[in-house]
């Protein structure tokens, strides 16, 4: 790309295909809700739906695909930390369950 | 692509791929984002430290859902509509959903019209994007009406289960829509300045004193999106939850 282009330019095709795409996964994860999808298969279809959607807005909207590795690395790499505070929270939570079930319900062990 | 910057001999240099790529620009003494202007960056590092802002909301939300021993209140029925007589399940969020994804739609044009130098179409485009948001905030300042006036929602309490739901409700989505209201302003302030033509005329801006260019509309744009993003994780763990 040796002639620059001033910023991003992309056809407007790209957008309005993400667009739509957005909109059907919307309605895809609105439809798991509507037809009571449970367990399992209710979470993975939700985090699957919401994971494509995020990806296709950072990828594409917010021109992340076309950036430098540079710049992807430096804002995408330390939002994985955030899996260690989610973890953490969740270990938290099923400790204070367990001792709230211990000392405040003891109907409930 | 091969990717190339500009030099002072006026022979642009390119420059290395891959990880190659990421070790000479960050160790080039020079600035690390090539080709990027530094508003962007800027924004970009800005939206890093919203994101684990917004992180703490929703994993400080889980774990309080996580570990209460009361039933939580279920959203699909808390945020129902009654249409025809018939009562839809989260209808309302989801019309927020899509009122919200397609303002992220029409700022995305606005960006690429911007950048084409079109200012009636990204005039056009920025305003249907406030127009968006601004409807989004309504709709959320009645689902907000509806349940605490009419479902006696509080942020210490409610009839319907764990009193944390109202804390983290009012907190999240709160925080959620002043980000979109201080988004609406931001493109009013925007749409401004590409109808006057301050973005082609290099005009400085009022606070900041920098030249007007169309990057702001793409720097705005970022905002929005990521305004855009949240819901979608909000949308996914607190109501599909």
């Amino acid at each position: 790309m040796a002639a620059h282009v001033e910023g991003q330019q992309h056809p407007i095709g790209i957008y309005l295909k993400i667009w739509g795409l957005l909109f059907v996964l919307s309605t895809a994860s609105y439809l798991v809700d509507y037809f009571h999808f449970q367990g399992y298969l209710r979470w993975f279809l939700i985090i699957l739906f919401m994971l494509l959607k995020a990806g296709l807005i950072v990828a594409v909207f917010m021109h992340m695909l076309w950036e430098r590795l540079a710049l992807m690395y430096a804002i995408l790499v330390p939002t994985v930390l955030l899996m260690v505070l989610l973890g953490i929270g969740a270990l938290e939570a099923d400790y204070t369950f367990l001792t709230r079930g211990v000392f405040f319900l003891k109907g409930l062990f | 692509m091969t990717q190339a910057i500009g030099t002072s001999t006026g022979q642009p240099l390119a420059l290395p791929e891959g990880i190659q790529g990421i070790v000479a620009d960050w160790s080039s003494d020079q600035r690390a984002f090539k080709n990027v202007p530094w508003g962007k960056a800027m924004m970009w590092i800005f939206l890093l430290s919203d994101t684990f802002i917004f992180s703490c909301f929703l994993i400080s939300y889980m774990t309080v859902r996580m570990s209460t021993t009361e039933p939580w209140p279920n959203p699909s029925e808390v945020f129902g509509l009654e249409l025809f007589g018939k009562s839809i399940p989260l209808l309302l969020i989801a019309i927020m959903t899509f009122v919200l994804i397609s303002s992220s739609g029409t700022m995305a044009m606005a960006v690429k019209f911007g950048y084409e130098k079109n200012r009636k179409m990204t005039f056009i485009l920025l305003l249907c994007t406030a127009a968006l948001g601004a409807t989004f905030v309504g709709m959320q300042a009645f689902e907000w009406t509806k349940l605490i006036l009419h479902e006696g929602i509080r942020p210490w309490g409610n009839p319907l289960g764990a009193a944390q739901f109202g804390s983290v409700f009012f907190m999240i989505t709160g925080f959620h829509g002043t980000h979109v209201s201080i988004g609406v302003i931001f493109l009013l302030i925007t749409a401004t300045k590409v109808i006057r033509g301050d973005l082609d005329h290099e005009r400085p801006g009022f606070m900041t004193g920098r030249k007007g260019k169309y990057e702001i509309v793409e720097i705005m744009g970022l905002y929005w999106h990521f305004v855009d993003l949240v819901w979608v994780f909000i949308f996914a763990v607190f109501y599909l939850w």
